[in-house]
């Protein structure tokens, strides 16, 4: 099986890995850039679990061919707030907006590729914003409400 | 078997290389599930062919690249009578990853774009610049070859094009089923009257029966039910775990008649 | 919830004033979760996030058939396949039959961890290639060759409860888990159902049907283990019984499980679908013949074809009712279904029992509930499993019921429900009732018109007296009595012994009794009553394992 280099920025450092051929970016960032913030949840883009952002935008990494990330910018929830906690940590953590923990990077980077783009989203651009991840434990409200806390500026970093 | 990835510098290079065993890769939603699985092995071509990205506007219609994604639709104002069709597919990474090019081959319960695409009567233009109605194309689509870009006709006005698709989760699901309606007016009557089902067969068809309710008369709601009663003739939805074939069958024509309801 | 919304009723102070304590320092107060900051941070140990040098995968092949003969597996060529370390068979396990409940000496060992003859139902699992990624092990797992010879198959409770339908475990020939070494199935009696729907003014029946319900968690169940110094062996699991997971590894390897460092507790949710320590014996097999990590994990359509649900159950109810709504008799059978194997389903029902009839006094209750074996991926446990499947089929009842005596449903229930100091049909007062209060607040809630006199009831008045009798007379019967097995030791220890001779059902004995008396009726709740106050004092505890007792 072929073997290819990658190099990349992950988060603010610059990585360089190699892929196997057909490896995804989900394996590519846990195995082989050391990431486990992402998460496998279902491998087929429907959970969401593994979402990361490319260039800023939200992907699936799990439908993404690892070797396409050549020369782009990753961040993942590994990432985020490595000084002090992102507002959205905070408020996740202030509104129990997780509880397993296993959707919770997916949901932050879909968050954050919100609020990025549209810092004062109403409740209904949220819920669509975060409606490719799926969460088993919280009944979404409380994600709804930290994301919300961030944006109408209850909660900052 | 294995995967292998090659890597292309044009469409062109890509159909060349295609062969009968290769699979081409655009935005990843619908191939690399299957690599995942291990179900897609061998050779895997993708191209990073900037003509594949664009979107050029001209007066009645609007030439979208095979590989422009969702969320270029959605950020393009020359496309806002396809804006909700592509807010439908997916939740936003699957926007920011899917292509019009997959959604041309995507099979049920995917393959919403598309339904629209069929009733605006697009015409897809192949890798190798060969053109054909998207009706053609969705017949012959497993021998076409690699598509170029989708010629889309503009609507003259904005209530002569809708779409709805039903799904049962909110905000994101698959498809229930799907259906798109253009109706173009001339003084008062319809003119060229097309309406296309998604999930109702093994690619998105027309409705044909319910068209030609519609054709050359004014929308009135007598009309409507009329159409809506015709909705399914000719066509033979499929029972999966979505929903059964008879239910389908039964909430098809409850469906098309809301979404005229909206075109009066 | 707004802030102007105030509570109609305040249970802690009114209701459970003896029990909740007012210098509560946590209870009320908003609090952060202790594993939090590992949750937004990415950083929470879950068990993939594990990473070993030379980490091997492990991957199965599965049944295609609900049931079918194995005649032959052929591994050779998956062996032999690039990356391939090893693949393992049912002979590979050293003791390859087990039932979860064993540990708790419940149940007969009924389920391999690879079967080697026989499988029972569609995913089933017959081998294991461990090889050196995903990929290469799903790519052996394809080039694995089983003969199989498909068997008759049921997938129907009722129908797999006939006479003649296939049998799934030789063990179980009726298809029926055998309780107590004495029944086919959990019986409650109460008092005397027959003779009460006699004199019941209507009599209400009803058929509820619950699908399996698969818990879906968002991390996929799975397992790694790797060899660690002086023989033992670590495993990052994600179970949610980590000493249930450890003592089924240690019974099927016979291992000791001094030699087992099992490590989990960080859950990618699991609602009870985490309980069934399929994963661990497995990976730790694999990392003791292989000598290095190996990693067990279920994809997402593993998850969801053979994780072992909620079981589907059906239920019949029958409901004696006086035209005043007061409901004198109520009759279940139940049929669980538990798949092809027992895992959890047997316990499930104990609990259901427990919980029979419902919130609600009546005087006479009957239930048979049967845990029936059919060729359907095994059920296991989820959210309040064994009793969910019944309240809906008992709410959806109790509105049958409200209609068949035209009342409204919330007054019916507000009647019928349990008040402090009532008998329940297990024989145990009733205390700390508030199904009355609920309702109430529900139709204020919903604006459901409720009657003056059924707004003035009160869980603490007009409970216990003459509604706090034993019945005097309680129908019992033989039915469904089985012989050769034993009451005191379920767990086989042989493992792999054919089923005890003789173990199969005897028909219906019937049981002469003398005149019964007239059955029970409970007195209407009397509104001059004083309130009765003693109850709440009471101490005794109902315990959920009292079902494991042996009798």
């Amino acid at each position: 099986m072929a073997m290819k280099p990658v190099t990349f920025t992950l988060n603010t450092e610059a990585k360089a890995a190699f892929t196997e051929d057909g490896q995804n970016l989900l394996d590519f960032l846990r195995r082989g850039a050391g990431d486990l913030s992402p998460k496998y949840g279902c491998g087929q883009g429907t959970c969401g679990a593994c979402t990361v952002l490319v260039d800023g935008e939200p992907h699936l990494s799990c439908l993404v061919l690892a070797e396409t990330v050549q020369g782009r910018r990753v961040e993942t929830t590994a990432g985020l707030g490595q000084a002090r906690p992102h507002a959205l940590q905070e408020a996740f953590m202030e509104r129990f907006a997780a509880q397993c923990g296993y959707c919770t990077p997916g949901m932050l980077m879909s968050a954050k590729a919100l609020l990025d783009r549209n810092p004062r989203p109403s409740r209904e651009e949220v819920i669509e914003a975060i409606a490719g991840n799926l969460c088993r434990c919280t009944g979404y409200e409380p994600i709804i409400a930290a994301i919300l806390d961030v944006a109408e500026g209850r909660i900052r970093a | 078997m294995a995967v292998l990835v090659e890597s292309h510098a044009t469409l062109g290079d890509a159909q060349r290389a295609l062969g009968s065993d290769g699979t081409y890769l655009g935005g990843g939603t619908l191939v690399m599930r299957e690599v995942n699985a291990g179900a897609l092995q061998g050779r895997i071509l993708r191209t990073s062919d900037p003509a594949l990205r664009q979107i050029r506007p001209s007066l009645d219609s609007v030439e979208i690249g095979a590989g422009v994604t969702m969320a270029m639709i959605l950020a393009e104002r020359d496309l806002a009578h396809l804006h909700p069709v592509a807010r439908a597919v997916g939740g936003p990474q699957v926007r920011v990853m899917a292509t019009v090019g997959g959604n041309l081959f995507a099979v049920h319960p995917y393959g919403d774009l598309t339904v629209a695409l069929l009733a605006l009567g697009a015409r897809v233009v192949s890798a190798g610049g060969a053109q054909r109605p998207i009706e053609d194309f969705l017949r012959e689509r497993d021998r076409t070859g690699l598509v170029a870009t989708v010629q889309v006709p503009r609507p003259r006005e904005p209530r002569g094009f809708a779409f709805l698709k039903v799904s049962r989760v909110k905000p994101k699901g698959v498809s229930v089923l799907s259906v798109a309606a253009h109706l173009p007016r001339d003084g008062g009557r319809l003119r060229g009257v097309r309406i296309a089902f998604g999930a109702m067969g093994p690619t998105p068809l027309r409705a044909q029966a319910a068209e030609r309710v519609l054709e050359g008369s004014a929308l009135t709601p007598d009309l409507i039910a009329r159409a809506a009663a015709a909705a399914t003739d000719g066509l033979d939805p499929p029972t999966d775990a979505l929903a059964s074939a008879w239910y389908r069958r039964e909430v098809a024509g409850v469906h098309l008649r809301r979404l005229l309801e909206r075109m009066l | 919830m707004s802030g102007t919304d105030q509570p109609m009723i305040d249970f802690r102070k009114q209701f459970f004033a003896n029990e909740r304590d007012d210098n509560l320092n946590e209870i009320g107060k908003p609090t952060r979760r202790q594993d939090i900051t590992g949750h937004v941070t990415g950083r929470s140990p879950f068990y993939d996030d594990h990473l070993f040098e030379g980490l091997l995968h492990m991957r199965c092949a599965r049944s295609p058939h609900h049931a079918a003969r194995i005649r032959r597996i052929d591994a050779s060529a998956a062996e032999r396949m690039p990356g391939v370390v090893r693949v393992l068979v049912g002979r590979d396990v050293p003791r390859n039959l087990n039932t979860l409940l064993s540990l708790l000496d419940f149940g007969i060992d009924d389920e391999p961890l690879l079967s080697t003859d026989r499988v029972r139902y569609r995913g089933e699992p017959v081998a294991a290639v461990i090889a050196t990624s995903d990929a290469r092990a799903r790519d052996a797992v394809a080039a694995i060759r089983v003969d199989w010879e498909p068997l008759p198959h049921v997938l129907d409770v009722e129908e797999a409860v006939k006479p003649g339908a296939p049998v799934v475990l030789d063990v179980y020939p009726t298809n029926k888990f055998v309780y107590h070494g004495k029944y086919d199935h959990q019986k409650l009696r109460f008092g005397d159902v027959e003779a009460a729907f006699r004199q019941a003014d209507i009599v209400v029946e009803g058929r509820y049907q619950m699908s399996p319900i698969e818990q879906a968690p968002m991390e996929t169940c799975g397992a790694i283990a790797a060899p660690e110094q002086n023989g033992r062996f670590v495993c990052h699991t994600s179970t949610q019984a980590l000493f249930f997971s450890l003592a089924t590894a240690s019974k099927t390897l016979e291992m000791p499980s001094s030699r087992l460092h099992f490590i989990g507790g960080t859950v990618g949710g699991g609602f009870g679908g985490k309980v069934d320590s399929i994963h661990e014996p497995l990976a730790v097999l694999g990392a003791m013949l292989t000598g290095r990590p190996v990693k067990f994990m279920w994809d997402r359509e593993e998850e969801m074809q053979v994780g072992a649900p909620r079981g589907a159950e059906r239920w019949y109810l029958k409901d004696g009712v006086m035209r005043d709504g007061r409901i004198v008799a109520r009759r279940f059978t139940g049929y669980f279904d538990s798949g092809a194997y027992t895992r959890l389903s047997s316990y499930a029902i104990i609990k259901g029992v427990g919980h029979l009839p419902g919130p609600y006094t009546i005087p006479n209750v009957s239930a048979d509930v049967y845990c029936v074996y059919t060729n359907r991926t095994p059920a296991t446990a989820m959210r309040g499993f064994g009793i969910t499947g019944v309240d809906f089929a008992i709410e959806a009842h109790m509105d049958k019921v409200a209609e068949a005596v035209g009342m409204n449903p919330v007054e019916l229930r507000i009647l019928n429900a349990y008040r402090d100091g009532d008998m329940k049909a297990h024989r145990r007062l009733a205390k700390n009732c508030a199904l009355i209060e609920c309702c109430q607040v529900v139709a204020e809630k919903a604006g459901v018109k409720l009657s003056p006199a059924m707004l003035a009831a009160a869980s603490t008045r007009d409970g216990g007296g003459e509604r706090a009798r034993l019945p005097s007379h309680t129908a019992t019967d033989e039915n469904g009595r089985v012989q050769g097995y034993q009451a005191s030791s379920y767990a086989k220890k042989g493992a792999k012994q054919p089923p005890p001779p003789g173990a199969l059902a005897l028909p219906p004995a019937a049981r002469t009794e003398a005149p019964r008396p007239a059955a029970a009726q409970p007195p209407p709740p009397s509104t001059h009553t004083p309130a009765a106050t003693a109850p709440r004092a009471g101490s005794m505890r109902f315990s959920s394992l009292s079902g494991f007792r042996k009798r």
